[in-house]
């Protein structure tokens, strides 16, 4: 991060804790490997000890003592509620039982959409990046996507190269028009300077929470489309409770960095 | 219905529900016949070149290595790969030049990264992706094939380029009034599930997560089940609510320890990070990558040489160890 705090957490950290502070108690969230996970595991140990973590090849309210490399090993399962199949929990989300779903790509554009198939032209790609996975899905049928990625301008772009995952689509009342579900779609994207919201009426992208350290003007210097800039907050710090948490019990190993 | 929008992606292994339903009457038995054979023959009498195949598991968990390794020893060519969650297990077969085509939900390898293989071979022309998707897209073109409908109708990928480039259509459903994504059925040729238990005729059980396994079993023409250990019918009967894929699905049962090997097999065995991260570099180049296959698939006469290979029992027993949480892992792809 390009700041001058001499604050003693790496981005990896704060992210983390933020990512967490935006999952309510009493709710369920579909994660992936990676940060979210951390995040997701941080808020039950915080604030939110009755939320369900959800992975999409079927694990649901795993209760671990490790973190799990794969969306599928033991590790989302153990002492768990329930082991699934990706039917399953599809379907458990299609028909509205996953509040809150993490998604990353390597594109974004203003209105939340999201590309991680290809870099270049589909036919002949210079970079042929994994596909949909499951974010497409998340992104059409969780309530709320939460989308986490590294912020520049190759990344926050104007035009996507393709168009994986759906975010609002080609503006407000776009998503309805073609039978997305009522109310869904990215309520957050977290990036290394900050949090962005989409804005009511206009459905782009609006900064919401600017991390400790980092310059307002920041945001737009790392973005090829313009972030709204209004009202906003700064991101807490991460506390000594939280840093204790993650670096001694949930992922003493550093596997998430 | 109205026909709203197509997707410009190509048919893959779509055929009409009354030709899957001929199939499995004339074609898939209901006699207790004893399905037990090796994994050299259930490829040779059950995957053919051309075809199109779907792994079981979920990439980097349950695969059946042991049916993975033979189509690579056999040189069975021109697959069509129904890329659902493909990780090591697609990586290997790619790696190897057998598949020439796919369907995609995902190719890559999730926390340890892109899959250099799958960018090589797609961007290098020599693997074509004939369609994309998204997961719940594809594991419900499964449930179609396995319910013996023509398609399913789901929320998903409508306003998308996955949708653009997908072999489904948006119709006016006619209740809601509302565009409807529907995907089509898919019957794949062949797929190979890995499983901890099985009787010797195909009923078997899956422990931890089913990923698509349910819908896969019941969708494929052919079925070859992979086993940790072949178990007495009468084990599997005590407990019926257990059993996950039903004989009559099955056309081959392989008995098969440490099937899942390199990567997981819950609450049996962990992944085998030393192995995987040998396997990561060296699919950075060719020469490498090559040289891999020839030593652990091409080179060895079957899975148990292969087995000895990869370190034998010390190493195995080392992976149980930490699947049970006896041991801590050691991840040589995480350390800075």
């Amino acid at each position: 991060m390009s700041t001058e705090t001499e604050a003693d957490y790496n981005s990896v950290e704060l992210l983390t804790t933020v990512a967490a502070k935006a999952l309510d108690d009493e709710s369920t969230v579909l994660v992936g490997t990676g940060m979210p996970q951390l995040a997701g595991m941080l808020a039950k140990e915080t604030h939110a000890p009755d939320l369900t973590l959800i992975y999409e090849a079927g694990g649901i309210g795993a209760d671990a003592p490790a973190l799990p490399v794969t969306v599928g090993d033991e590790r989302t399962i153990h002492e768990g509620i329930k082991a699934a199949s990706m039917h399953d929990v599809m379907s458990y989300m299609q028909a509205g039982f996953v509040d809150y779903g993490f998604i990353g790509g390597a594109q974004i554009d203003k209105y939340g959409n999201l590309n991680s198939t290809v870099i270049g032209d589909w036919e002949n790609p210079t970079v042929r990046l994994p596909g949909s996975g499951g974010a497409n899905d998340i992104g059409s049928l969780a309530h709320e996507t939460m989308i986490v990625m590294r912020q520049d301008e190759r990344k926050f772009v104007e035009e996507l190269d393709f168009r994986t995952t759906p975010g609002y689509l080609d503006g407000p009342g776009t998503r309805e028009e073609h039978g997305l579900p009522r109310d869904s779609g990215p309520t957050n994207v977290i990036t290394q300077f900050g949090v962005y919201g989409f804005d009511e009426e206009t459905k782009e992208m609006t900064l919401e929470q600017l991390h400790p350290g980092v310059e307002e003007s920041e945001v737009n210097e790392n973005s090829g489309f313009e972030i709204h800039i209004g009202d906003y907050e700064r991101s807490p710090e991460p506390t000594e409770e939280e840093l204790r948490l993650l670096r001694e019990e949930l992922d003493p190993q550093g596997i998430i960095r | 219905m109205e026909l709203i929008d197509e997707g410009t992606g190509e048919l893959v292994g779509w055929q009409h529900p009354d030709d899957f339903r001929e199939w499995n009457k004339t074609e898939r038995s209901r006699a207790p016949k004893d399905k037990r054979m090796t994994a050299t023959e259930a490829v040779e009498e059950f995957v053919d070149d051309g075809d199109v195949i779907a792994n079981g598991g979920f990439g980097q968990v349950r695969i059946s290595t042991p049916i993975i390794h033979e189509i690579i020893r056999q040189g069975v060519d021109d697959l069509t790969l129904y890329a659902k969650t493909g990780e090591f297990d697609t990586d290997l077969l790619m790696a190897a030049n057998v598949i020439s085509e796919a369907e995609v939900a995902y190719l890559g390898l999730e926390t340890r990264g892109l899959s250099a293989v799958a960018r090589r071979r797609i961007e290098g022309g020599e693997l074509d992706v004939l369609a994309e998707g998204s997961n719940a897209a594809l594991q419900w073109r499964l449930l179609a094939g396995k319910m013996g409908v023509p398609f399913m109708p789901t929320r998903v990928m409508n306003g998308t380029d996955t949708f653009e480039h997908s072999s489904a259509k948006v119709v006016e459903d006619p209740w809601t009034g509302d565009p409807i994504t529907l995907v089509p059925s898919i019957n794949p040729d062949t797929a190979f599930i890995h499983v901890p238990r099985a009787d010797k005729y195909g009923n078997a059980v899956i422990d931890g997560i089913i990923v698509e396994d349910h819908q896969l079993s019941g969708a494929a023409e052919n079925v070859i089940i992979t086993a940790e250990e072949i178990v007495p019918s009468k084990e599997i009967c005590q407990d019926p609510s257990s059993t996950d894929i039903p004989f009559f699905h099955v056309d081959a049962v392989v008995e098969a320890p440490y099937g899942s090997h390199p990567v997981e097999m819950s609450y049996q065995y962990y992944f085998d990070e030393e192995h995987l991260a040998e396997y990561i570099e060296a699919t950075e180049n060719e020469e490498d990558l090559q040289a891999y296959v020839d030593k652990y698939i091409r080179e060895t006469e079957d899975f148990e040489e292969y087995l000895e290979l990869i370190g034998g029992e010390e190493k195995l027993a080392e992976l149980e160890a930490i699947e049970t949480y006896e041991q801590d892992p050691e991840y040589p792809w995480c350390s800075d």
